[in-house]
């Protein structure tokens, strides 16, 4: 199986021997198709750089650290990486001088843990043909189609446009706009929960909650949490207190988690891919996003780094908080 | 743990953060005018309703309030300018937060109240603590090791 | 050898029920969507035997995530102390792999030698431990480079094998025993010739599987002799980890789902009229790990990725007759976030079959 397109490589190779960089951040093949590592490649090892349907992390907050080091980094980003990249931007947390973006077009990621749910145990590899994914197991070929094992945030893909690259590999690939690919079905999980009774959403949450083992892999993957010490590393806060079985624990850890990065979070993801119980963590975050788009409008971070930010900017004619108290009492 | 012990009336405890520009004043207004107000509702000043960070409001809950209230200024009228503004913003999302959660909506609640409605301080502790009260306990976001 | 039992694959319910009756039962039941944790019995849990690893591992009803040790409360001048040892229950732990089963003996090295700790042997005195017999070992699983035979779990007081359609039953211990005793009614005596060949043949099966793993030939060569004590120094200055610990979060992940780590933290938590210590495990990767007064001893990622590595394939080793803290369950190397784990440590120091 080729893992990555000889443009792509290309383009790379071209970019170092020309000296506009010298390194470029993109991913290494692991033990079987799907434990792709991210890491950087210079010159003599950009033989091992791959990418394909199984790169699913966000690279963007790898480029806090490598943008500040000596030199100028490539990095191929995907679309829903540049906003999380643009985001950083905005926040002054990238030099942005010392990044070259290679825009490379997705197709969506693959997860090998639904594959693994499908009952598709022991993959070694996997061939992918159109909407068709042919794994290769321990015991046999297996097929399936591919929208049933793409990640979560994928499923919800905000489109195919990258938000800002200074080259694209793929430029007749770039759509005009960014259209998402279900349509407005990304908060359909939200609203399903808001139409619970609240007995309801509290069952759904402890069940989902409780099972947090406070690896802290979500706020550790999140680009939007870069803060260089987290309240929660901190034991002079007095909130570090770790005591990962306990629900108020729980309860407090994520919302104030969801809630630093309201306003700032893109929705790209990764702290649903990443976490080891499989809690619909997006679920939080969007529900964030869509109380910001309906009461202080449409706002997508990342799109713009323009933009004022719903959190630190306000109207006159802003809701009263006891909104919450009048919408869709239940 | 002894909790809810059905022989004692439920009195509940509920933290008002109060700027100090304020609300911190209408509850002196309050106090001289001789309006009453329950002692339940224990009284934390702040510098403006936006120093109260989302935190402040679980570490509450968790340490044992049943309800939480934070009273700043009319917007328009902050001493800061724009610190009501931005709280108003922020304690939304957090309240839409909780009741996401299937925390009772009942039991956080922002008001605007100046310094010169003693009146005001006193009716809205009283409606918020019969509130509570009616309410309960507050068991969804509770933390059990702070319950003697 | 002991006597074998079996009982079919439809009545394990009334196994379950059996055993509740007398004893707490822990064992794989589903929580979310296609995954399982350790927990307690009841007749609504949807059990779920066919999962190979739950996301934590089966070292938690022994040293469990979270527990209260010892409260104070402060009235004048005056400290009273609380214990709050939980009650230490007689319970039987269920369907655990050969990997599980191997870290209990891991876990007993630190805690049952001098300083024993108690906590952590009451559980154990306490628990009887039935082990289950893989069948379709995944290719994150790599046991066999420390020497388990997944078809035969060792380190368990009841060995079992589940077939399509029965359970085969054998105590290997007095505690097992004395568990089969109870089970009397509802275990039936196997049959010599026709039994014995079932288990056999899913032995057997399993065999050729593992052999044909991807990760079969894994081999910890690198890390053995001298390396482990007087040229330790080679492997902890090694040029792989100024590159391996690049892509590394820094979240808890691996040591969370690991059924090796045992690094705890002991914390006070003051609950406003009292103070509960309590302890909780900790993870190599934080940045606050072994933190002291003066500060924390490691103060960048590659040495807290190092320390990890290092611990497993060195230290403990060094420690402890060589023996590796890792039993190949291949958690890590399923939940990693960024997929950087033991086996890619551990080839990136030349850990293959020439």
């Amino acid at each position: 199986m080729q893992r990555i397109n000889d443009d792509v490589l290309n383009k790379c190779r071209d970019l170092i021997e020309n000296g506009t960089c010298d390194r470029v951040l993109a991913w290494e093949e692991g033990e079987f198709c799907y434990d792709v590592t991210p890491a950087v490649f210079t010159g003599d090892t950009l033989g091992k750089m791959i990418y394909d349907d199984f790169c699913a992390a966000n690279q963007s907050k790898y480029l806090i650290d490598e943008s500040h080091k000596e030199g100028r980094i490539a990095a191929l980003l995907k679309p829903c990486d540049t906003y999380s990249f643009n985001q950083l931007l905005k926040e002054n947390r990238i030099k942005r001088e010392n990044v070259y973006v290679l825009g490379v077009p997705c197709d969506g990621k693959i997860d090998a843990e639904k594959a693994r749910g499908l009952g598709i145990k022991g993959i070694l590899g996997a061939e992918i043909d159109g909407d068709t994914v042919a794994f290769e197991t321990i015991y046999g070929k297996k097929t399936c189609s591919k929208k049933d094992v793409l990640h979560e945030k994928c499923l919800s893909c905000k489109g195919k446009k990258h938000m800002i690259f200074d080259e694209l590999t793929d430029p007749e690939k770039e759509p005009e706009t960014a259209v998402p690919e279900n349509g407005t079905s990304r908060f359909d999980g939200v609203s399903k929960l808001e139409n619970m009774t609240a007995e309801e959403r509290f069952r759904f949450w402890r069940g989902e909650l409780s099972r947090c083992i406070r690896c802290n892999a979500c706020r550790n993957v999140c680009p939007a949490c870069s803060c260089r010490q987290c309240v929660f590393d901190n034991p002079a806060s007095g909130v570090s207190s770790k005591a990962n079985t306990n629900d108020f624990e729980e309860n407090l850890y994520h919302i104030i988690r969801a809630f630093h990065v309201a306003g700032r979070c893109t929705d790209c993801g990764e702290c649903t891919r990443v976490c080891p119980e499989n809690i619909p963590l997006h679920l939080l975050n969007r529900k964030f996003i869509k109380d910001i788009n309906e009461l202080y409008g449409e706002y997508q971070a990342g799109y713009d780094t323009a933009l004022d930010a719903p959190l630190t900017s306000y109207t006159k004619q802003d809701a009263e908080p006891g909104i919450v108290h009048e919408r869709g009492v239940r | 743990m002894q909790v809810n012990d059905t022989n004692k009336e439920f009195r509940p405890l509920i933290v008002a953060f109060c700027c100090n520009w304020c609300s911190y004043a209408g509850a002196d207004l309050a106090g001289s005018s001789r309006l009453s107000y329950p002692a339940d509702v224990k009284i934390i000043r702040v510098p403006c309703s936006c120093r109260v960070n989302p935190m402040f409001i679980l570490r509450a809950f968790q340490r044992g309030a049943d309800g939480v209230i934070i009273a700043g200024c009319h917007p328009g009228d902050c001493h800061y300018t724009s610190g009501n503004y931005f709280a108003r913003r922020r304690m939304t999302l957090l309240f839409s937060m909780l009741d996401y959660l299937g925390i009772e909506r009942e039991r956080t609640r922002v008001e605007w109240i100046s310094a010169a409605e003693g009146a005001k301080f006193s009716a809205t502790m009283n409606e918020f603590a019969e509130t509570i009260s009616r309410l309960g306990e507050n068991r969804r976001l509770e933390d059990l090791r702070c319950k003697e | 050898m002991s006597k074998m039992y079996k009982i079919s694959k439809e009545r394990l319910d009334e196994l379950y029920a059996a055993v509740s009756a007398v004893k707490s039962l822990y064992l794989p039941v589903r929580s979310g969507e296609n995954q399982s944790e350790f927990k307690k019995w009841s007749d609504q849990s949807d059990v779920c035997l066919d999962s190979l690893n739950t996301v934590k591992s089966a070292k938690e009803l022994f040293f469990p995530q979270s527990e209260n040790l010892i409260s104070f409360k402060v009235s004048g001048k005056d400290i009273e102390l609380v214990e709050d040892r939980d009650p230490s229950e007689p319970f039987v732990l269920f369907g655990v792999r050969a990997c599980d089963a191997k870290s209990f003996s891991i876990l007993d090295s630190v805690f049952l030698s001098d300083p024993v700790d108690t906590f952590y042997k009451s559980r154990r005195e306490n628990g009887t431990v039935v082990t289950l017999a893989c069948r379709a070992p995944e290719e994150t699983c790599f046991c066999g480079t420390f020497g388990i035979d997944a078809s035969d779990p060792a380190g368990g007081d009841v060995k079992t094998w589940l077939t399509d359609t029965e359970l085969y039953w054998e105590a290997v211990s007095e505690k097992g025993e004395e568990l089969t005793k109870l089970l009397t009614g509802i275990l039936s005596e196997a049959d010599a010739d026709a039994d014995t060949k079932a288990v056999d043949d899913l032995k057997k099966n399993t065999k050729e599987i593992l052999a044909r793993l991807p990760l079969a030939d894994l081999k910890l060569d690198y890390f053995s002799g001298d390396r482990l004590n007087e040229k330790l120094n080679d492997v902890f200055y090694a040029p792989q980890w100024q590159e391996l610990y690049k892509s590394c979060l820094g979240c808890g992940t691996c040591t969370f789902v690991c059924p090796t780590c045992q690094c705890y933290d002991i914390r006070d938590f003051d609950t406003g009229h009292g103070i509960k210590r309590f302890r909780c495990w900790d993870s190599c990767m934080y940045s606050d790990f072994t933190k002291m007064a003066h500060g924390n001893p490691r103060t960048s990622q590659l040495e807290r990725f190092r320390q990890r590595f290092m611990h497993k394939l060195v230290y403990y080793p060094a420690n402890n007759g060589g023996e590796y803290s890792c039993v190949g369950c291949g958690r890590c190397l399923a939940k990693c976030p960024v997929s950087m784990n033991i086996v890619k440590v551990i080839k990136a120091f030349g850990g293959e079959k020439a």
